[in-house]
């Protein structure tokens, strides 16, 4: 016998372990140490205008989501179109974070457009060229959705596409709910 | 009633499955030659059951029978014939009675065209195949049964997702599961070689037809899927690296690879454990594309419908499936011992460089897919994947492919002299360096290197390939069908090369606000926007825009792009107005209306881009005239007359040395 050729049902093994791993944990629901915790602040630059900044603190007194999105992201396609009815349903105003995207060095020309095209539901939109805010917010894949309360206290984190069912279920009683505490 | 039928005569397909997956299997092992010729009757009556089963579910759509909860869900009256039968496949349950019918065709098609095949080779081929189609019933029949009824009936069915409405994608499931399944008979073959403890050339002219049809299928099945998204999605791209695209390329890449392993195996008797491992692989691949799709670990576009449940059940089908298998090939594949030893440069080393580039793609893929998942698994990283993860890595891959695809046709068997290689290929190296370089400073006017190199790679290997069938000596209709086909099939490699690469550099679009009347210049295309108009059609109702679009003055086409609204809180559609060409497709997506007779529009030009597509006609078609080689065929008279044909079949190598490959 030969020992060499046990590899492939070992590696194998291996990969099981790893999808029931996925199976168990829903990958919607995984919990981050940043919930509960003070939003972790950004400083970047606007999409639309580089020479402003869009910052975390300058949004603490209202409830307010941070959405995580790329241009590269197939599903945040998908997702768009519940973000924008979400915004649009409970004004609530929302930063996307544009996510090392392409073409960041000279701004974005893929962002821009893809913004033009499927509309821009953000009140504004921070470029993230380096991926370090990502990095600060425990960012694991694009897309990604947070709720943070009036006091700055991140309460939720949504992994993957936002779907109709997670938005009328979880995110809107969590932001009228939110909108009731005292600042 | 009907309905009823198809569920009875599932659940004897499943009872003949359990038959047929046992008794052949067993009797082989403990000589009892009459279960042993169980398998090739029971191969039939499942292919025979399943057609029912299938047949009385396409009766519920086309008779709009909405107390059956999957046709209910999936279909109305309101829509065309076409799609109300594509419905069927359209979700979950429908999908996998189709994933069945398949499976059972393919047996049923092993065992009749079997008639060179020793028995019980035979039987335990079949006997495999069985038991991968219980398993499947199995999970039909207990977690997603397509004939449930409703006690409520409901007077009209819902609306399949638009998206689906569509004859591209209609075709494209029947076609890539045609290629998912077909690996099943490889599959099946490697587990009854691990069975016999035996591997000869015989077996991979057994396997290489099978592999060399399901890989064309999954060829087929991609190219479909590539030009759907391309023209329906409306986005205008033809590849997104999402999750089940990935899960769709990567059996076929190992598919690739292994057609090229089992012409070493075939040929030289080497690389025997490898094939075999290969096998294995490439059908897990297909197993876990499916679980991919269907248990919604991962989120993708393309995840319709997702349950944990029924994640589980196949999550411990695959586990069954690959976990035996492997445990089989790691105590058995030391009895496949490679003879064939060859040096440093010869056909056998290229073959393995192809292997190995293939392979380490595949785990590329592989890892990019599973990435969300490992970072879950350990959440360490933070790191995102996206294109720029797979462009950055498959691209140098396919490079060194591509370079080693063209001196591969030249390379002999066993040994070669690098200066024979070097003498055969200084040509089309020369050539094809030099058209990479000229022509591109003589048609656009900034260079880039990338265009350079993607054409050198596509004539390089276009000319290679064209020479070396020159250079057999021999007539055109006298050369085996296996050359013409892998020539036919690498140009067609060559083909998709050349155009991923000048659409990706040279492809142009815009977004425009455009009045009635205005018109826009892209790429010395000029678009005029005529009128726009509502229309209403069976399923939906579009606003319907009309494009004059002219070069120089003279008028190219009139195209007609859609925003389709399907109702019922549908999201609108768009179909993009497309003006495709050799050389070129334009391509013109609606956007939305601006007010005072304005709307919004997304022009492209994207040069070469159909060539993607045809490149992967090509490489079908190659494969398809390989599959049909007459070689295959003599499996009859080799076990009637055994020792003269064998002795034919060694002349013919040997006249034609690497002819065949």
């Amino acid at each position: 016998m030969n020992k060499k050729y046990f590899i492939p049902l070992i590696a194998f093994m291996a990969l099981v372990g790893l999808m029931l791993f996925g199976l168990k944990n829903d990958p919607k629901v995984i919990p981050s140490p940043f919930i509960g915790q003070p939003a972790p602040n950004f400083s970047l630059p606007k999409l639309y205008k580089p020479e402003e900044m869009v910052t975390a603190k300058e949004m603490k007194g209202e409830v307010w989501v941070l959405n995580l999105w790329a241009s590269w992201c197939v599903s945040c396609r998908a997702e768009h179109k519940v973000l924008s009815r979400l915004i649009e349903k409970m004004k609530v105003p929302t930063i996307g974070l544009n996510y090392k995207d392409y073409g960041t060095e000279d701004y974005g020309d893929e962002a821009l457009a893809w913004l033009a095209r499927y509309g821009n539901p953000y009140q504004s939109v921070a470029v993230d060229t380096e991926g370090t805010a990502g990095l600060d917010w425990g960012v694991v894949g694009v897309p990604e959705t947070f709720v943070v309360d009036k006091k700055g206290i991140v309460r939720y984190k949504f992994t993957g596409p936002v779907y109709d069912e997670a938005m009328d279920q979880i995110l809107v009683p969590l932001i009228t709910e939110l909108r009731k505490e005292k600042r | 009633m009907i309905p009823e039928i198809g569920h009875f005569a599932l659940i004897l397909a499943l009872s003949v499955a359990l038959v047929q997956g046992v008794f052949p299997l067993v009797g082989s092992l403990i000589g009892k030659n009459h279960w042993v010729s169980i398998a090739k009757p029971a191969s039939f009556a499942q292919m025979f059951l399943l057609t029912i089963s299938f047949v009385c579910l396409l009766y519920a759509f086309l008779s709009n029978d909405f107390s059956v909860k999957y046709v209910a869900n999936n279909s109305n009256s309101q829509m065309p014939t076409l799609f109300r039968v594509s419905a069927l496949w359209g979700a979950h349950e429908g999908s996998l009675l189709l994933w069945a019918l398949v499976l059972g065709g393919w047996g049923a098609a092993v065992g009749f065209f079997s008639k060179g095949i020793p028995p019980v080779m035979l039987a335990r081929v079949l006997s495999v195949m069985g038991l991968i189609g219980v398993g499947f019933m199995l999970f039909m029949l207990l977690t997603s049964n397509p004939f449930e009824r409703l006690l409520q009936i409901p007077l009209e069915g819902r609306q399949l997702n638009p998206l689906l409405q569509d004859f591209g994608l209609a075709v494209h499931p029947p076609m890539l599961y045609m290629g998912y399944v077909g690996l099943s008979v490889a599959f099946s073959f490697a587990i009854a070689a691990m069975i016999d403890g035996k591997l000869d050339a015989a077996w991979a002219r057994w396997a290489r037809p099978w592999t060399n049809i399901a890989w064309v299928f999954l060829t087929f099945g991609i190219a479909l899927g590539s030009w759907w998204a391309y023209y329906e999605l409306g986005w205008g791209g033809w590849w997104f690296w999402d999750p089940v695209e990935n899960a769709s390329l990567m059996p076929w890449i190992v598919g690739t690879a292994l057609i090229h392993s089992l012409a070493v195996t075939e040929k030289r008797a080497s690389f025997k454990a490898w094939t075999i491992l290969l096998c294995i692989l490439g059908f897990s691949l297909s197993l876990l594309g499916t679980f991919l799709v269907r248990s919604g670990i991962l989120t993708s576009v393309h995840s319709f419908a997702s349950d944990p449940e029924r994640g589980l059940f196949i999550l411990i089908f695959l586990l069954a499936v690959i976990g035996s298998s492997l445990v089989l090939f790691a105590f058995r594949a030391h009895k496949f011992r490679s003879v064939g030893a060859f040096s440093l440069v010869s056909r056998e080393s290229g073959l393995l460089v192809n292997n190995v580039i293939l392979i380490v793609m595949t785990a590329t893929v592989l890892l990019g897919t599973l990435y969300p998942l490992i970072i879950d698994a350990f959440s360490s990283g933070k790191i995102s994947v996206g294109p720029p993860y797979f462009n950055s890595v498959i691209i140098p891959l396919g490079v060194l492919l591509y370079i080693t695809m063209g001196f591969g046709f030249f390379l002999r068997w066993k040994k070669d002299e690098p200066s024979r290689i070097l003498k055969k290929t200084w040509l089309p190296l020369t050539v094809s360096l030099v058209a990479a370089f000229v022509l591109p400073l003589v048609t656009v006017s900034d260079f880039n290197i990338m265009t350079s190199l993607g054409l050198f790679l596509g004539s390089w290997v276009t000319l290679a390939a064209l020479m070396w069938v020159l250079s057999l000596g021999r007539s055109p209709f006298k050369l085996p069908m296996a050359a013409w086909g892998s020539v036919i099939a690498h140009i067609g490699m060559a083909m998709t090369v050349i155009g991923i690469t000048l659409v990706s550099i040279y492809d142009t679009e815009k977004d425009v606000r455009l009045e009635v009347g205005q018109s826009y210049e892209l790429a010395g295309y000029n678009f005029a926007f005529k009128k726009i108009e509502s229309v209403k059609v069976d399923n939906y109702i579009a606003n319907r825009a009309t494009m004059d679009v002219s070069l120089n003055g003279e008028l190219v086409n009139n195209m007609h792009p859609e925003k389709r609204d399907y109702g019922r809180d549908q999201m609108p559609m768009t179909e993009a107005g497309i003006d495709a060409g050799f050389t070129r497709d334009l391509f013109v997506a609606l956007g939305e209306p601006l007010g005072n007779n304005a709307w919004s529009f997304r022009l492209y030009h994207k040069p070469f881009v159909r060539w993607i597509w045809l490149g992967a006609v090509l490489m079908g078609f190659g494969g398809l005239l390989a599959a049909f080689d007459k070689r295959y065929r003599r499996m009859k008279k080799i076990v009637v007359e055994p020792v003269q044909s064998a002795n034919k079949i060694k002349d013919t190598s040997k006249n034609t040395p690497g002819v065949t490959a």
